[in-house]
């Protein structure tokens, strides 16, 4: 198992948002974390990557105990996180949001370097000596998942990647992440296009009031249409 | 239409830094020929304020650091040479027995420990100030500053208050530094090798994720980097500069005292830096040359020259969101146009 939390609670201050959440990612896996807002999906994100200290609960990460590190030390260990609202540096060129996040890791596969990471989003090519608050939300969504891709990860988490854009331009950003993950890429996706995830997503749960209410395949998910009724609002 | 690109400057923006320090480098002369040699000595404070400025706007324009402990460390500094040059003078070893030393007056030696020194400080006091940020971090460099500017006047042996006279003469490897020119030059030299060394830093991947974290923290953290360290080491060289800074000061003069560390004198380093504008590596020297001309000028006309002053600084801060280096950009920008 790639990724495995258990009983995870964690929650901003006095206020619990997370009340027992389980579920685990295989290696080369795609998953989602789907539900409506305010459920406890971002916090639960947050708390994987570091950025937020758990109350209880254990995070393993390839068998070892990630929960409670610092944030680069996780992004080290190989869980890259594309945050919600494409979170580029905007002082900074193209060019240099991507090479400040570069890092050889060892191990395993064709690592991910500046070259490939432009061949792979060839827009990026074209504004490479760009500010970073220049470019389009598309393009800002394409660099942010770049930069994740330079720090080579085993794991790669998208929180809203899709939102607020064209969908010309989400469409694209999904054929890229469904190239990413036929390099056995594992990935935790959170998005509220339901038809995209079902298509290219292995395994999903469903977060609701800080728990998980459902876990199952695209097959059961789509099976089903009562679940989609009772925690997406569809 | 698009913007330049920041990864190929135009001509005058890259020359700028260059045809600053030629200006500079033409005082004596012109000093000489206009039979006025006080422009010497005001060159040379100009390039050793430009040195402590450029060394804080490596934190406060790159890192997004307002910090006040500048001055302190510009006076850590001042103080490691002139002490060191006083036990010379005194024939009275520091330190004793075995790990006695009889002091020096060789710059080559003085000024790398001014700036071990107050490096070392900048390490130790940042280790805790940059644990905060914002208006906390402002305070707790304040605090350090005010300690060390006490420390200063608490050092009787060393003149405490009234500070502390070098008398005498200082070298360089050999050369002696007592001559004006000679001097100015050496300070000039030290300049332009922080200019190069501080454009390079800015834009390595240490700069790079300088900058990132003036932005956001956490966003720099979740790509696997630690600001914290990062931060600390470019307070810790910043403060190693300033240290050379006050350690060419004090070698300008032969004196230094406690009123170079107050923090007021960290607020006219955050003020030159503003002044000449904060993106760039040079701005800051422009902005320590219309500091010291304009309180030389202003202070001649009037008692309270800080009130003109302020009145310029905030027509600067309105008009030139750059700084005055912005005047480059702008000038470049219409060239382009045309």
């Amino acid at each position: 198992m790639l990724l495995e939390v258990r009983d995870l609670e964690a929650g901003y201050g006095a206020s619990k948002a997370l009340f027992g959440i389980s579920f685990d990612v295989d290696e080369g896996e795609v998953v989602t974390l789907i539900g409506r807002n305010g459920m406890g999906k971002s916090t639960t994100v947050k708390s994987v990557c570091g950025l937020l200290k758990p109350f209880d609960g254990e995070i393993r990460f390839r068998g070892r105990r990630i929960d409670g590190r610092a944030a680069h030390h996780v992004c080290r260990l190989g869980i890259a996180l594309v945050p919600e609202g494409r979170q580029i540096f905007p002082n900074l060129s193209v060019r240099e949001n991507l090479v400040m996040a570069g890092r050889v890791r060892p191990e395993g596969r064709e690592p991910w370097t500046l070259e490939r990471v432009l061949d792979f989003f060839p827009r990026l090519a074209e504004r490479l000596g760009n500010g970073g608050a220049q470019l389009s939300g598309g393009e800002q969504q394409m660099l942010a998942i770049g930069r994740a891709l330079m720090t080579n990860p085993d794991l790669l988490i998208l929180d809203e990647a899709t939102e607020g854009l064209a969908p010309l331009v989400r469409d694209h950003i999904w054929t890229s992440l469904d190239a990413l993950k036929a390099t056995g890429l594992a990935m935790i996706v959170i998005d509220k296009e339901l038809d995209a995830l079902i298509g290219f997503a292995d395994r999903h749960f469903v977060v609701e009031k800080g728990e998980i209410a459902w876990r199952g395949s695209s097959a059961e998910l789509v099976a089903d249409p009562s679940i989609q009724e009772a925690y997406l609002g569809v | 239409m698009a913007e330049s690109d920041p990864h190929r400057p135009a001509l005058v923006e890259r020359l700028a830094p260059l045809v600053v320090v030629a200006l500079l480098a033409a005082v004596p002369p012109v000093a000489q020929m206009l039979g006025d040699p006080f422009l010497i000595k005001v060159a040379t404070r100009v390039v050793v304020f430009a040195i402590a400025a450029v060394a804080l706007n490596l934190i406060l324009g790159f890192a997004g650091l307002v910090s006040l402990l500048q001055a302190g460390l510009f006076g850590v500094g001042g103080y490691a040479v002139a002490i060191a040059a006083h036990h010379v003078f005194e024939a009275e070893p520091i330190g004793f027995s075995a790990l006695a030393w009889e002091g020096s007056t060789d710059l080559a030696l003085t000024l790398p420990l001014a700036a071990a020194v107050a490096g070392l400080v900048a390490l130790v006091t940042g280790m805790v100030s940059l644990r905060t940020s914002g208006p906390y971090f402002l305070m707790i460099t304040l605090a350090f500053d005010q300690m060390l500017y006490y420390g200063a006047v608490a050092l009787q042996k060393y003149g405490g208050d009234d500070g502390l006279q070098i008398l005498t003469p200082l070298s360089f490897a050999g050369w002696d530094m007592s001559n004006r020119w000679r001097f100015f030059y050496f300070a000039l030299t030290m300049l332009a090798v922080v200019l190069l060394v501080a454009t390079r830093l800015v834009a390595s991947r240490f700069g790079i994720v300088l900058r990132a974290s003036a932005e956001n923290e956490r966003r720099v953290a979740v790509s696997g980097i630690p600001p914290y360290a990062h931060r600390l080491a470019a307070f810790t060289v910043s403060g190693a500069v300033a240290g050379l800074a006050g350690g060419l000061l004090a070698a300008g003069q032969q004196f230094v005292s406690p009123a170079d560390m107050h923090w007021v004198r960290s607020g006219d380093f955050v003020v030159m830096a503003v002044l000449g504008g904060l993106s760039t590596v040079w701005g800051p020297v422009v902005g320590a040359a219309a500091f010291v001309v304009l309180e030389l000028l202003l202070s001649s006309w009037t008692q309270h020259w800080q009130l003109a002053f302020g009145l310029i600084i905030v027509a600067v801060v309105l008009t030139l969101r750059g700084g005055l280096s912005d005047l480059v950009h702008l000038a470049g920008r219409s060239r382009g146009a045309r």
